[in-house]
C-alpha cells in the first residue's frame, strides 16, 4: 500500500491518495493536503466541512455525498463547489483524512 | 390474539411483500396484514421507458392496486402522515391510526424535480422533460414527434435514482428511434452523468461506456445538475461547466417519502429509511423493517431488488415473530436488462460485493451478461407478463433466487 508523508509522517493512503486509516490524521496535514489539492488556504468554512465529513465518518462508516452535505452541514451545495471546486464531497474527504466516500449506485 | 403486519406502500415491494406474507400466514386469527397506499393505480414503472418512443400505450401499464393484492389483504387507500415508532403507531389522514406489531416500509422514491433550480420553471414540459412518471413520458412522447433536429441531452440530475440503467436505456432508444425517424444525422445527443463514467463499477462502466461511444453519443461525466436555464436552454453544473440543448431529458433528484422525514428516527437526511443492508431491519427498532426504493441501501433502487430483498424480508419478519434472532441475509443481489435499441438488450447481475460480469446467468447455459443479445430483448418484453403474474403475486422464479448466482461468471476480466 502507498504512503504520503503529511506534517512529518507517513500515512498510509489508497491509489487515489485517500487516508486509509483516519486515526493518522492530524489537523495540521489538512493545510498541507489541501494546497495539493490546488486550494491555497483553508478558511472557517473550509474547516466546517472537515469536521463535519470526520463526524460524519465517525457515525455512519463512511463521508457523506455532497447532496447529503448541501442537507446537513449548514454549507449549501452552491458553496460547497465555490470551497472545494474540484468536487467537494471527494475534495473535502481527501482534506479530512478520510476514505473515498461510497455513492450510493 | 393475532399479529398485526402493516404495509406501507401498495406498488412493486408492498405488493409483493403482502402476497408473500399472505401465502405464509394462511390463518388470519394468527396473522393480519394490512397494506396502506395513497392512490389505486398500480404503475408498471418499467414501461415509462417505452412510452417516449411509442412502443408502451400508457392506459396499458395501469392497473387496479387492490386487484393485485390477494383476497385475505386487508387494502386501505389513505395517505400516510407520519409514524410513531415509540407508541408502534401509523397516523393516515383523515385521523385514522394503525398499531402495528411489524410495520413494513415499502413507499418508493419520490421524485423532487423543484429541489433543482430552474428544473420545473421556462421550458418545463415544452422542451424540459422527465420519463419517471406518466405525464412526463406521454408529453415527452409528443416532444419527440415534433422534434425535428438539434441538440437532445439526457441527464442524471443526482443519486441515488431508481433503475439507474434506465437514462443509459432512452439513451440507446433514443439513437435508434431517432434513425428510424431517419434524422439522426440532424441531431447531437448526449448523455450527462454525475458519476464519474457511464456506470458506477469499472467493467459495466467500459461496456456501456463502448455502447454510447459505438452510438455518437457524448459522454459529459461528473456533471452534477445545479440549474436549468430553460428559456437559453442550458444545463448548468454546480461547477459551473454548461451544456446547450434544444431538448432535455432530465432524471430529477430522488428522495424518500415525505412522511418518512416528519416521523422522528425513520429516515435519514433524503428520507430513506437506514436498514442493515443484510437483514433489511432498522436499527434500534426490531419490530420495523425497509423493502425496495424506500430503503436507504447501498443497493440499485429497481423492482429486481425488491423482489430479491422479499424472500429475506419474509423470512426475517417470521423470525422476529417468533422471538428467533434474524438470519436470513440479503446479499445486494440487482439483475437489470438494460435495452439498447434495434430489437436487442443486454443482462447485468450483480451483488454488494460482485461488480457486473461477463459470463452468463443464470448459469453457464443462461443469457450472455454485459453483452446485446435478441434472447435478453425478448427477456425484458417478457418481464412485463412476469411481473403481473409472476412477481407481483410473490411467486418465487425457478432457478433465479434471492443470492446472486457465482457459477457462469467471467472473473477474469473483472
Ligand atoms: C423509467 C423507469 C424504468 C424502470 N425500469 C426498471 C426495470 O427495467 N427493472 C427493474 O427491476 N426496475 C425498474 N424500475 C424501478 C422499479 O420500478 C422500482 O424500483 C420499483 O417500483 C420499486 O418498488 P417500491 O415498491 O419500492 O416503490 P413503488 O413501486 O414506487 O411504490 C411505492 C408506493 O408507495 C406509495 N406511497 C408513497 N408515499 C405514500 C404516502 N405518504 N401515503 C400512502 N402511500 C404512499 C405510492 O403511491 C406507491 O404506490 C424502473 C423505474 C423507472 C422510473
Amino acid at each position: 500500500m502507498p504512503t504520503t508523508t503529511y506534517a512529518g509522517s507517513a500515512v498510509p493512503v489508497d491509489d487515489e491518495g485517500f487516508f486509509t486509516d483516519p486515526a493518522r490524521w492530524t489537523e495540521p496535514m489538512a493545510e498541507q493536503i489541501a494546497k495539493e489539492a490546488g486550494i491555497d488556504t483553508l478558511t472557517d468554512r473550509h474547516w466546517i466541512v472537515i469536521r463535519f465529513m470526520r463526524e460524519q465518518y465517525a457515525a455512519k462508516g463512511t463521508g457523506p455525498t455532497v447532496r447529503v452535505l448541501g442537507k446537513t452541514s449548514g454549507v449549501s451545495v452552491k458553496e460547497l463547489y465555490q470551497l472545494f471546486p474540484k468536487g467537494p464531497a471527494k475534495t473535502a474527504a481527501k482534506i479530512a483524512g478520510i476514505p473515498k466516500p461510497r455513492g450510493c449506485i | 390474539m393475532g399479529k398485526h403486519i402493516v404495509i406501507l406502500g401498495g406498488g412493486t415491494a408492498g405488493t409483493m411483500t403482502a402476497n408473500r406474507l399472505c401465502r405464509t400466514y394462511d390463518d388470519r386469527r394468527e396473522c393480519r396484514i394490512t397494506v396502506v397506499d395513497q392512490d389505486d393505480d398500480h404503475l408498471y414503472q418499467p414501461g415509462l421507458l417505452f412510452v417516449p418512443f411509442g412502443l408502451a400505450q400508457p392506459d396499458h401499464l395501469v392497473r387496479p392496486r387492490p386487484r393485485q393484492l390477494d383476497a385475505a389483504v386487508d387494502y386501505k387507500q389513505a395517505r400516510i402522515e407520519r409514524v410513531d415508532l415509540d407508541a408502534r403507531t401509523v397516523h393516515l389522514a383523515g385521523g385514522i391510526r394503525l398499531p402495528y406489531d411489524v410495520l413494513v416500509v415499502a413507499t418508493g422514491a419520490r421524485l423532487l424535480p423543484e429541489e433543482t433550480e430552474g428544473l420545473t420553471g421556462p421550458g418545463w414540459g415544452e422542451k424540459v422533460f422527465t420519463f419517471y412518471d406518466l405525464p412526463g413520458a406521454v408529453g415527452l412522447h409528443e416532444a419527440l414527434e415534433r422534434f425535428e433536429g438539434g441538440r437532445l441531452v439526457i441527464d442524471v440530475a443526482d443519486l441515488p435514482l431508481k433503475c439507474p440503467v434506465a437514462p443509459l436505456e432512452f439513451a440507446f432508444l433514443t439513437d435508434w428511434y431517432l434513425q428510424r425517424r431517419g434524422i439522426r444525422d440532424r441531431v447531437e445527443l448526449t448523455y450527462a452523468t454525475p458519476l464519474d463514467a457511464a456506470f458506477t463499477k469499472p467493467v459495466a462502466a467500459k461496456a456501456l461506456g463502448g455502447l454510447l461511444k459505438e452510438k455518437g453519443v457524448e459522454l459529459v461525466t461528473e456533471f452534477t445538475l445545479g440549474e436549468v436555464d430553460g428559456e437559453r436552454g442550458r444545463l448548468v453544473s454546480y461547477d459551473e461547466r454548461e451544456v446547450p440543448f434544444d431538448l432535455a431529458v432530465v432524471v430529477p433528484l430522488h428522495g424518500g417519502a415525505e412522511y418518512v422525514e416528519r416521523s422522528e428516527g425513520l429516515g435519514d437526511e433524503l428520507g430513506f429509511v437506514p436498514v442493515d443492508p443484510h437483514t433489511l431491519q432498522l436499527p434500534g427498532h426490531p419490530a420495523v423493517f425497509a423493502i425496495g426504493d424506500a430503503a436507504g441501501l447501498p443497493a440499485s433502487k429497481a423492482g429486481s431488488v425488491a423482489h430479491f430483498e422479499g424472500e429475506v424480508l419474509v423470512h426475517n419478519i417470521g423470525r422476529h415473530l417468533a422471538g428467533q434472532p434474524l438470519d436470513a441475509s440479503f446479499d445486494g443481489h440487482a439483475n437489470c436488462f438494460v435495452e439498447t435499441g434495434f430489437h436487442k438488450a443486454l443482462l447485468i447481475d450483480f451483488n454488494y460485493d460482485t461488480e457486473p460480469l461477463p459470463g452468463h446467468f443464470p448459469g453457464p447455459l443462461g443469457l450472455p451478461l454485459l453483452k446485446e443479445s435478441h434472447a435478453s430483448h425478448l427477456g425484458k418484453l417478457a418481464f412485463e407478463w412476469l411481473y403481473w403474474h409472476s412477481l407481483l403475486p410473490g411467486r418465487e422464479l425457478p432457478g433465479i433466487g434471492s443470492a446472486m448466482p457465482e457459477h457462469g461468471k467471467n472473473r477474469a476480466s473483472a
